[in-house]
Order: C-alpha cells, then structure tokens, then sequence
C-alpha cells in the first residue's frame, strides 16, 4: 500500500449529510471479482444520468475541481453497507483523504485499509472549508494536522492506525508477527466456543 | 455481556490501539469475498480456520427457476468465483443447489452457527442480526476479510455501550411488530445515533418477543449507525438454538446454556448511553424519505422539511432532497400514498415468522389489480417450511409471485428490480436513492403493513385489520 504522509491539494466540496456507500458506489458495479478501476462508478447514479451522460450540476464534473485530492464531506460519511467497494473507488478516483465532521465506523475502518486517510474536523472547521473552497489544504498525518488558510486543525487518530499508514503496512502481515498470542488463544479458547 | 464477550475474546491489546480479537465464525458470501481470497493467493495465505468458515451465495442469485442457468453473466462469474474459491481453500459452502441455502444472515441462525457470547463476522453490513442470540456480530469489509481468513482475528476499536430500553406492551401483536419498533427506534436516535456504540436492546417488549422478531431489530441497528445489537440470550434463545445442527449436542447443550446464562449484563452495570422507550401506544411505522430515520406513523403525514431538520440545515436540505427523489409533497397522508410494487423478503423481515403473518392479512384477499407483489422466502429451509404450512398457496392465490431464496429487491443484484419512478412497499432495510432500483422509491414497513398495502394499493393502517 503506498504510504500517507503529507497531502497537499484543494478539496472537492461535496456538500450533503448521510452519504451512503450505495451513492458512493452503485450496486450494479459490485459483480466485479476485481479491486480496481473502480473509479470510473465512483457517485454513479449522481454523475451520470439514465443515458450515461454527466450530469452538469454534480461537483465531480465541475472541471473547477478536478485533480483535487481531497474529498470535503458532510456528517456521517460512507453510512450503509459495508462494502469496501466505496473506498476502492475513491482512491481509484484520485483522493488520497476525505475531510468530514463524522464517518460511518466500518466506512472509517476501510478507509485505512486503502491508504486514504479519514480525518474527522470539527463541524465549524469543516464549514470554514466548505466556505473558503479554493483554499490549498495542507495534510500532515504525523502532526495530526489539517492547514488551511490561517487555520491550523488538529484531528485524532490512533497510533496504530496511524502507523499503518504512514508506512504503508499490510495489516495482516502486521498480525502474522503475533502468531504466538494467536496460538496461544486457542489453546485457551473457551469450551464452548464453537468447533467445526 | 459487551464487555463479557469483548473481554472473553481478546488476543493481544496495546494502549491507544485497537485489540485484536479472535472471530468464532466467520461466514462468507459471493459479493465481499472475491478480491480477499485473491489477496491470500497473492500473498500464498491458506486460510487459518476453515472449521470455523462458511459461505453461501445470496446477493446475486436469480429468485427464479434454479434449474437454469444465469442469465446474468457477470453475476455468474461471481457465484463461480466462489465455488472455486471455497474448493481451493477448503471452505464449507452452501451453494445454489444446497437445502440449506439462503441469505447468509438467515441461515446463520437457521443452522445453529449462531451463538451466544460468540463473535460472528461477515463482510456486511448487516451481521448485526446474529447479535440477536447475544453474539457479538460486526459487519467488515474486504480487507477484513482477508484479514479473518488469514489470521482468524481481527483489529477492533472498543466500542461504547447503548442500551436501548424498550418497555410497556404493544397493544396489537400482530399490526405493530418488530420492524415497527425498531423504525420507531432509528426515528428517534437518528441513522447516526448508534454511531461508535453497541447496541443492547434491553427490557420487557423485548423479552417478549421472539427469536424471528429479535433478528429483525437487531438487523437494522446498522441503520441506526451502530457497530452492533444485542439481545442477552434467555429461554427463549435457547428453545430456538437446541438440536440445530452445528449448535452443542446432549450434555455440551446443558453445560453451554449454563455458560450462556451467565452472559447477562449485571442490572447495575452503567452503559455509556441509554434511552428508554414505551411501545404501549406504538402505531405501524414507514418511511417517507431515502433514510431509514425518515419515518413517520401510517396515521402520520409525509413532514415538512423545516418540522423534520428542527433547526439543522444540514438535515433540512437532506429532507428537501428526498422529497425530491421521493416525488412527495409535504402534507400527504401516508395513507394516500399509492404503490406499484410490494416485496416482502430480506434479511431483516423472510423469516418464516414473517411469512405466516403477512399470509393472515392476505387470507381471502386479493393483490390489487395495479400492483404486482412477491414473496421471496430468506432461505430453501424457510421456503420448505412455509410450504408445509402452505402458505405458498395462500400468496399465489392472493396474487403474490412466490420465489427462491436470496436478497433479490432488497438490492436489486439480480433482476429483481424497480423501474424508474415504481413506488415499493418493501419489508427490507434500506430505502436508500435506486437501491432497489435506479430511480425506484422505496418505502420500509413491516410484512403485515406490505401485505395490507398490496390489497388495497395504498398504505393502510393494519390495526384495523386484526
Ligand atoms: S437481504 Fe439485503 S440487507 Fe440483507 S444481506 Fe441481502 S442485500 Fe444485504
């Protein structure tokens, strides 16, 4: 997984609360057995309409805002289902961090999984950006910091969490190295823990 | 019992870090599940715990004659994908032809895999039904999975608790269930209520009722945000867990419901949060919206913006938006409200309960003439079941199609669709924009609310029918 460390870049303001995986990714786009090029159905239903044609009034085909890295988004982001699908789209699309004042938890977790980084701002940092949407947004994820303008904003992340992406690490290699408490633990597992 | 479980189930834990905890089960099924097996053969990663490892297709699987092939090729492909992958890793599978297939949520359950103070995991959302039986069940996604597969564990924040005290009795069993409750539930928390908690439905509305309707509410605590739902295993949990084929056998059942009982959350534990409710004057709940907390009483209106967002801006541009989508002006009565499709199916409301009540209101009566309806039992064990019963015949006869086990409309990845425009009174959990269907508006009621509403092709309140 490639490394988060800094970003710089503007933000694509998308300004509606409750976004849910299902817009993030359609459903017809989850029979793929693949995990990229997900980007082209990232917000389907909402950048194209029934013919396949973008839909003008959408932020993703506003040629103001392309290239950005950063997505700028409204409480509990990534709501719904549980497919990762949502976070392979957005960094297929080009965002490496999504700014918003609250996500959904497993949405959040994903995230993490796919080298984007989810940083939660308080409600009132969160309109200065909506507010001031050309501003270059620096992200330092070692600092905890989110500068932009003359507003320097912290977010909370865990250490581990943390750590994953800063180097870029497999978590599951990460566990592999704690085979022995694996073993261990089922050796220990309770009697009526279910068997085969 | 949260923190029983959680503490039962701990591997490893680290300050300001999440805890790796170890997963008694982990169920598998064709749409979460491709790229993390793919990731273990780039990786050359067995998986750790095929014994504790199921799979079962649901998503996509035609709701039509089993016999034929698909017709949709690429749902093909991933149902292929999984057989395959299931061989090559050596998992148990219940595939297309099996008895025991069904939704994965559904048979869980069905097949005794779910059980008290277990962990349970599945790439969806919707896993927090297992937490019914007083299992810890979260929803992951793929990497997850990969990660469950290949370590059999998986990194958790610790979650606050919720206690959600549902008391007093409903007045009419059969027109107010469980779904009512649990829409009223995520009406008043909001979809982000839950968000960073567990859920434990607590109190006398809940004791009461049974398995099949405790599956329901726990269902949908996603929709109200949360990581999970509980319910502390009882009697009644016990009942419905004996002589299940993967459940403990003879003297290992008795010496496991001992165990179970000791799970109960001790009466002065604090919980992080808690609300109570009072079911006693509960009405039939819908929703009006493309949220599952935009839900009113069927004797209610369709809200206005400004009265739902009290004061959020936010909320208030969200409402507008759905009235939008919805095509519904402020003021309308539910009962007013016209419908074009019913479906009665899903994780959260096929169980074979839920067939036996909506076939008591369709008894004698006939599917409005505008309207075309259909069953879709949650697996082959409810649809046989159901059959014996013959309520097959009672469906058919009130003009209902009567189909094969999966999630059909409840996503709509199959060819069970609504057109553009169709209004569905649907018994599953999300009425999200084109969920079950590009541009189909969908309203969540319980089965008996579907059923009343294919007969007159109008919501209805279903008191008046019982
Ligand atoms: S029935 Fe619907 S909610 Fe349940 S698992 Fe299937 S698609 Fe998901």
């Amino acid at each position: 997984m490639e490394p988060f460390i800094t970003l710089r870049s503007k933000a694509t303001p998308l300004d509606r609360v409750n976004v849910d995986t299902d817009q993030i990714v359609p459903k017809q786009f989850l029979k793929l057995v693949s995990r990229t090029s997900f980007g082209k159905f990232l917000f389907y239903d909402w950048r194209f309409d029934r013919d396949g044609a973008p839909r003008k009034d959408f932020v993703l085909n506003n040629l103001r805002y392309a290239g950005r890295q950063i997505m700028l988004a409204r409480d509990n982001f990534g709501s719904g289902s549980s497919r990762e699908h949502a976070a392979w789209a957005i960094v297929d699309y080009g965002f490496r961090a999504v700014i918003a004042p609250s996500f959904a938890d497993i949405f959040y977790n994903n995230c993490f999984k796919n080298g984007i980084l989810p940083a939660r701002l308080k409600p009132d940092e969160v309109d200065y950006l909506f507010n001031n949407e050309d501003l270059e947004i620096e992200i330092d994820l070692a600092e905890q910091l989110v500068v932009a303008g003359n507003r320097k904003m912290h977010f909370e992340v865990d250490q581990f969490r943390k750590k994953l992406l800063l180097e870029g690490l497999d978590s599951i290699g990460v566990t592999l190295q704690l085979e022995d408490r694996i073993s261990n633990y089922e050796k220990r597992r309770q009697m009526f823990a279910p068997s085969g | 019992m949260f923190e029983k479980i959680w503490d039962n189930h701990i591997v490893y834990e680290e300050e300001d870090s999440p805890s790796l905890l170890y997963v008694d089960r982990h169920l598998v099924h064709e749409v979460t599940s491709p790229q993390a097996f793919d990731g273990l053969r780039m990786n050359g990663r067995p998986v750790r715990r095929t014994d504790l490892t199921f799979a079962t297709m649901d998503h996509n699987v035609p709701t039509s004659d089993r016999s034929l092939p698909i017709v949709d090729q690429i749902s093909s492909i991933q149902i292929q994908t999984l057989a395959q992958n299931c061989k090559e890793f050596g998992i148990t599978l219940f595939d297309m032809q099996s008895p025991d297939q069904g939704i994965v949520h559904v048979i869980g359950p069905e097949l005794g895999l779910t059980l008290p103070g277990t962990t349970i995991v599945c790439g969806d959302s919707h896993t927090s039904t297992h937490g019914a039986f007083g299992a810890l069940a979260l929803g992951i996604g793929t990497s997850e999975v990969e990660h469950v597969l290949a370590t059999q564990t998986i990194w958790m924040d610790k979650p606050k608790t919720f206690a959600i005290n549902i008391e007093g009795s409903r007045k009419n069993n059969h027109a107010v269930t469980a779904k009512d409750i649990i829409l009223y539930v995520i009406r008043t928390i909001g979809t982000a209520g839950g968000t960073g908690t567990v859920l434990e439905y607590r109190g006398a509305a809940v004791s009461d009722l049974s398995m099949e309707n405790r599956m329901t509410i726990c269902n949908m605590s996603i929709e109200a945000g949360a990581r999970a739902g509980m319910i502390a295993p009882d009697k009644t949990t016990f009942d419905f867990i004996k002589g299940r084929r993967y459940a403990p056998k003879d003297e290992q059942f008795e010496k496991a419901v001992e165990y179970w009982s000791g799970l109960r959350t001790d009466p002065n534990t604090k919980f992080d949060k808690f609300i109570t409710f009072d079911v006693s004057t509960l009405a039939p709940q819908v929703t009006w919206g493309t949220n599952p907390g935009m839900v009113v009483d069927v004797t209610g209106a369709v809200p206005h913006p400004d009265e739902f967002a009290k004061g959020n801006e936010n909320e208030r541009k969200a409402a507008l938006r759905a009235l939008e989508y919805m095509m519904l002006v402020p003021g309308t009565q539910i009962t007013d409200i016209k419908v074009d499709r019913v479906f009665i199916g899903s994780c959260t409301n096929s169980r074979l309960e839920d067939l036996v009540e909506a076939s008591i209101v369709l008894k004698g009566r006939r599917v409005a003439p505008s309207v075309r309806a259909m069953v879709v039992p949650g697996s082959q064990q409810v649809k046989a079941a159901a059959e014996q019963l013959g309520l097959d015949k009672v469906f058919r006869e009130a003009g209902f199609e009567w189909r094969e086990s999966g999630c059909s409309m409840c996503l709509g990845m199959n060819p069970d669709i609504l057109e553009p425009g169709e209004c569905c009174a649907s018994t599953s959990n999300r009425n999200f924009e084109g969920r079950q269907g590009s541009g189909g508006r969908t309203h969540l009621v319980s089965p008996v609310m579907a059923a009343a509403a294919a007969v007159e092709g109008h919501f209805v309140d279903v008191r008046e029918w019982f």
